[in-house]
């Protein structure tokens, strides 16, 4: 323990940094890259987490650190927010530090020493984004988290699909860092005083607050994934190994959202009701966008990474909810959002981080990212199978874990809604309603197709008979975050307390907790309104399993008898005839079609070889990306019009550039 | 506060929906035997089917995970849960407060999950087809479902189950649109949730059909048993959530026994009346193609959509 928790935090970064660097002079040594430092990482993430857990209730802490220019240092601040953020990024990184410890193998890609130099980067520049208090630390270690992340991204860069994915990723990354950029300048009105006190300080005008505000939408969204900007994020996820795209998808995007909270709520102060619109609507659509897609991806990566971009719709649409109550002061309700909004990030968090680890078992185990070409994993892998499944249900959204809780309160808050005093903005409410519940309901069919074809049914190719299960550290991994779920899920209103301090921060409320039935009821506005327990439901629901199974035993009898699996008459059963993850999907590309561009063969019916090809892409991509793409390549041909390849010419060029600037400057 | 007699309350309410749900599915199928002039198999004949599955051994494929095997029981148990939940009978019992409709439609999607990740266990054809079938229907049906929910909560501004019925049986008994575009989408999500024509047929074994049945083709004995009452647990729970939605007169307000005790003719009768309205329109409509199904969910939806609306623009 130092002076104080910034002090802490700062420290952990550093150690996080120190770590790095000894990866870096031992390159290739194995041994002690795995047993020693990621271990050593993992103890660092707890110590972040413990202390954020400590400092969430204390006052904000600042400092002035003696790096950056001269006349310009670097600002650190923690508050609340960044503690809950802090707290995520700690306990959810030890978890995939101790899972990536036995992780990494010999041989494969990058040398483990660079690749814990990149990983133990990317920590500390996430920590440090959660406490940097102006705009050039910010954006320096905001910069820092984006090239770490690029290069653990692109570490089997033998692949040319995998340099493209660490190019697009790198490309949108410096778009939306350049759209942040703006968004301060905005901020500092004129000051010319780039640190956040200022900012916080000064009440910018309403035309420039919105300025700010879009540009901050634009550039935290590109990191956080919203459609449209969202195409590098089913490339980048799989592209990266397990654990990276566990941290990237659990962490790195919620760095997104802090900054769209820090930048909206805490810089701003006052937001505009109609932003709250535009969030929710982004929200919305980028839930159903993503889950919709997520539901025929055929590669379990993407089908994740896809998952991801639904989840932080549903983040968005709880922000937006929230700005929209805060600006028509509705302090109660604003907290209730709000309070969805953190949960869902740290529930996200979890079970995100939980399955992409799991995925990345499973890749070890069978050298496999294709959902075709998995099944039946749950009899060899029984570890990483039923802590999946925990992911599973928390993802699905079902009671009574955690994917629930965050789902539940965000879906309590839409009812309060047509309080609003604006009757458009009530229509809006039913719509928006009944998209959360259908993203909700689609995520359930999704996690049954990526659960039921991974692990369940009979192995899809002969060599899936030699998977082997995940080693102890991966299991104690996996066992961290699926504890985890559990937890979030039936102590609700214990991690609620832990958001209070920020929405009391923010929306001066907080939620009506504590009362009548303490912690083991959660009733955030009354116990008339709504009320859900989930340790009494889990309890109810094992109380009566066991109860019916007791009393089949005890009533009539446990035989048993094992037989092939009944085949209708036919004897020729085999494991390519269950379903396949296109078949699986197949329901949900036909009832939202105009969402896909399809490109489909199909065989005729005399075909000797019939061949069936059906792809299904993003229509964003060819609307939006592929015309930039063409329009970029017309200007840089244009401009090659001026390169010549012969020395006088560029002379000439240099001659005629000086005359110009003579004559102008004089 | 919870008392002792609110959780007997609570148990009896609790035991009497565990064994008093064969017996409306026995109804249903003797009142839609009549309607189509067959002669019926009798009342009790679901009770005989189960007692007969239970003494059966159990047939169980060879790569059969631990999954398949728990999956009827956790069934079974999240749908007690579910019926202790809905007030079928009183108002005040403890479980009610536990959980609200959110957390009833998320125990009834546990239960699907459950049953569909169980029909993709062994690996045949069917299981997998038969659970993406009814993910198929169940992600259409679910949010139809939490929107009719929805409805009622916004006209109690509650999503209390037990004030939802308190409140609505104390309105004034004219109709509001809101809830009968509310009624009509929930009697279709009823039909396509509970297995029954025009989504699906509970008394088929044709392969372009089935869709429960072949989820479950594989479950035999006692697995099967327990299958087969969850299922029928399931149509008494929706049949006593329409109840509590648009018929919640005589649920008795408060857990004393007495009220409950004089609920219990009004259940009866109602419930008798329900099932003869579901075999009556299982008798008039016709099976609609799989590749229909999602219009006819589809059209459910937008039904339930459609009574938000109106609640919000006219009787808000």
């Amino acid at each position: 323990m130092l002076a104080s928790p910034l002090h802490d935090v700062l420290a952990c970064a550093l150690g996080w940094l120190a770590i790095g660097l000894v990866g870096v002079f031992q390159p290739r040594n194995f041994w002690l890259v795995t047993r020693v430092l990621f271990p050593l990482g993992a103890i660092i993430g707890l110590a972040i987490a413990a202390t954020a857990l400590a400092a969430i209730f204390s006052p904000p802490s600042s400092l002035v650190l003696p790096l950056g220019l001269p006349d310009l240092p670097f600002h650190a601040r923690v508050d609340a927010l960044s503690c809950f953020f802090l707290l995520l990024l700690g306990s959810v990184s030890a978890g995939v530090s101790v899972f990536a410890a036995g992780y990494f193998r010999r041989g494969e890609g990058t040398p483990p020493g660079l690749q814990c130099l990149y990983y133990h980067v990317f920590l500390s520049s996430m920590a440090l984004v959660l406490v940097a208090d102006d705009a050039y630390f910010f954006m320096v270690v905001w910069e820092t988290m984006a090239l770490s992340s690029f290069f653990l991204v692109t570490s089997d860069h033998g692949s040319a699909e995998i340099r493209r994915a660490g190019f697009l990723y790198l490309l949108i990354a410096h778009l939306g860092a350049i759209a942040i950029l703006l968004c301060f300048g905005a901020l500092q009105s004129g000051t010319g005083n780039y640190t956040f006190e200022t900012m916080r300080a000064v009440q910018p005008t309403p035309l420039w607050a919105t300025a700010a505000f879009l540009l901050a939408l634009v550039g935290f969204g590109a990191k956080a994934g919203i459609v449209p900007l969202h195409v590098w994020l089913p490339e980048a996820h799989p592209a990266a190994p397990s654990p990276v795209s566990a941290l990237m998808s659990a962490v790195m995007l919620k760095t997104a959202i802090y900054g769209l909270l820090r930048v909206t709520f805490d810089l701003i102060g006052w937001p505009l009701w109609w932003w709250g619109v535009v969030a929710l609507v982004i929200g919305l659509v980028s839930a159903l966008f993503g889950i919709v897609f997520a539901a025929v991806q055929t590669d379990m990566k993407r089908l994740l990474a896809y998952s991801s971009i639904e989840n932080i719709g549903l983040v968005m649409a709880g922000f937006g909810l929230t700005i929209l109550f805060k600006a028509f002061s509705m302090g109660a309700l604003a907290a209730l959002a709000l309070t969805a909004t953190l949960y869902h990030c740290l529930n996200h968090a979890f079970f995100k981080s939980l399955l992409f680890l799991a995925t990345g078992s499973v890749l070890h185990a069978t050298r496999e990212r294709s959902l075709g070409k998995l099944g039946g994993l749950i009899h060899r892998m029984p570890w990483v199978a039923w802590t999946a499944l925990v992911g599973t249900i928390a993802i699905a959204g079902l009671p009574p874990l955690n994917g629930f809780v965050s789902e539940w309160l965000l879906l309590q808050a839409f009812l309060f809604t047509p309080g609003l005093p604006h009757s458009y903005l009530n229509m809006l409410v039913p719509v928006a309603a009944a998209m959360i519940a259908l993203t909700a309901a689609l995520s359930g069919y999704v996690m049954v197709k990526f659960y039921g074809v991974v692990f369940l049914g009979q192995p899809r190719e002969a060599k899936l008979a030699e998977a082997h299960d995940a080693g102890i550290r991966e299991r104690i991994g996996l066992l961290w975050l699926a504890a985890g779920c559990v937890v979030l899920g039936l102590a609700p209103v214990a991690a609620i307390g832990l958001i209070d301090p920020i929405a009391r921060a923010f929306t001066g409320h907080g939620l009506a907790l504590g009362g009548a039935a303490g912690w083991l009821m959660l009733a955030p506005i009354s116990a008339e309104r709504a009320a859900y327990s989930p340790l009494a439901v889990l309890l109810m629901i094992a109380l009566l399993v066991t109860i019916a199974w007791l009393s089949v035993r005890l009533f009539y009898h446990g035989r048993m008898r094992r037989t092939a699996a009944w085949g209708c008459g036919f004897p020729h059963l085999d494991a390519r005839m269950q379903d396949t993850a296109e078949g699986f999907g197949q329901p949900v590309s036909v009832v939202f079609e105009p969402f896909f561009r399809v490109d489909q063969a199909v065989p005729s019916p005399f075909d000797a070889k019939p061949r069936y090809r059906q792809s299904l892409d993003d229509r964003l991509w060819h609307w939006l990306y592929l015309p930039v793409v063409r329009a970029v390549d017309k200007a840089t041909a244009l401009v090659t019009v001026l390169q010549r390849g012969r020395i006088s010419v560029y002379l000439m060029y240099s001659f005629a550039t000086l005359l110009v600037l003579l004559l102008f400057v004089r | 506060m919870i008392s002792a007699a609110g959780i007997a309350a609570q148990l009896t309410e609790l035991a009497l929906a565990v064994v008093l749900a064969p017996l409306l599915t026995g109804w249903v199928n003797q009142c839609r035997a009549w309607l189509q002039n067959r002669s019926a198999p009798g009342l009790l004949q679901p009770y005989r089917m189960l007692a007969k599955l239970f003494q059966k051994e159990v047939a169980l494929a060879h790569n059969a995970s631990p999954m398949f095997r728990t999956a009827p029981y956790l069934v079974f148990g999240c749908l007690c849960v579910a019926a202790a939940i809905v007030p079928t009978l009183g108002t005040d019992l403890p479980l009610n407060a536990v959980a609200d409709a959110i957390a009833l439609v998320g125990l009834l999607a546990l239960a699907r999950m459950f049953i569909a990740l169980a029909g993709m266990d062994v690996g045949t054809a069917f299981g997998s087809l038969g659970a993406r079938r009814e993910m198929l229907v169940g992600f259409l049906a679910e949010p139809a479902l939490l929107m009719v929910l929805f409805t009622a909560s916004l006209i109690s501004h509650s999503t209390s189950l037990a004030t939802i019925v308190e409140t609505l049986a104390h309105r004034e008994l004219v109709i509001y649109p809101s809830m009968a575009f509310a009624g009509i989408a929930f009697t279709m999500v009823s039909l396509a949730e509970n297995a029954r024509i025009p989504v699906d047929n509970p008394s088929t074994h044709l392969e372009l059909t089935m869709i429960h049945e072949a989820m479950v083709l594989e479950y035999s004995g006692r697995h099967l048993a327990m299958i087969e009452w969850a299922a029928s647990l399931k149509l008494f729970v929706y049949s006593c959530m329409g109840l509590a939605l648009f018929f919640p007169w005589g649920v008795a307000e408060g857990g004393d026994w007495l009220g409950i005790v004089l609920a219990l003719p009004g259940l009866f009768v109602k419930l008798a009346i329900g099932g003869a309205g579901l075999s009556l329109i299982e008798t008039v409509s016709a099976k609609l193609r799989i590749f229909r199904a999602p219009e006819f969910l589809g059209t459910a939806f937008l039904l339930a959509v459609l009574a938000m609306l109106v609640h919000v623009l006219l009787e808000g």
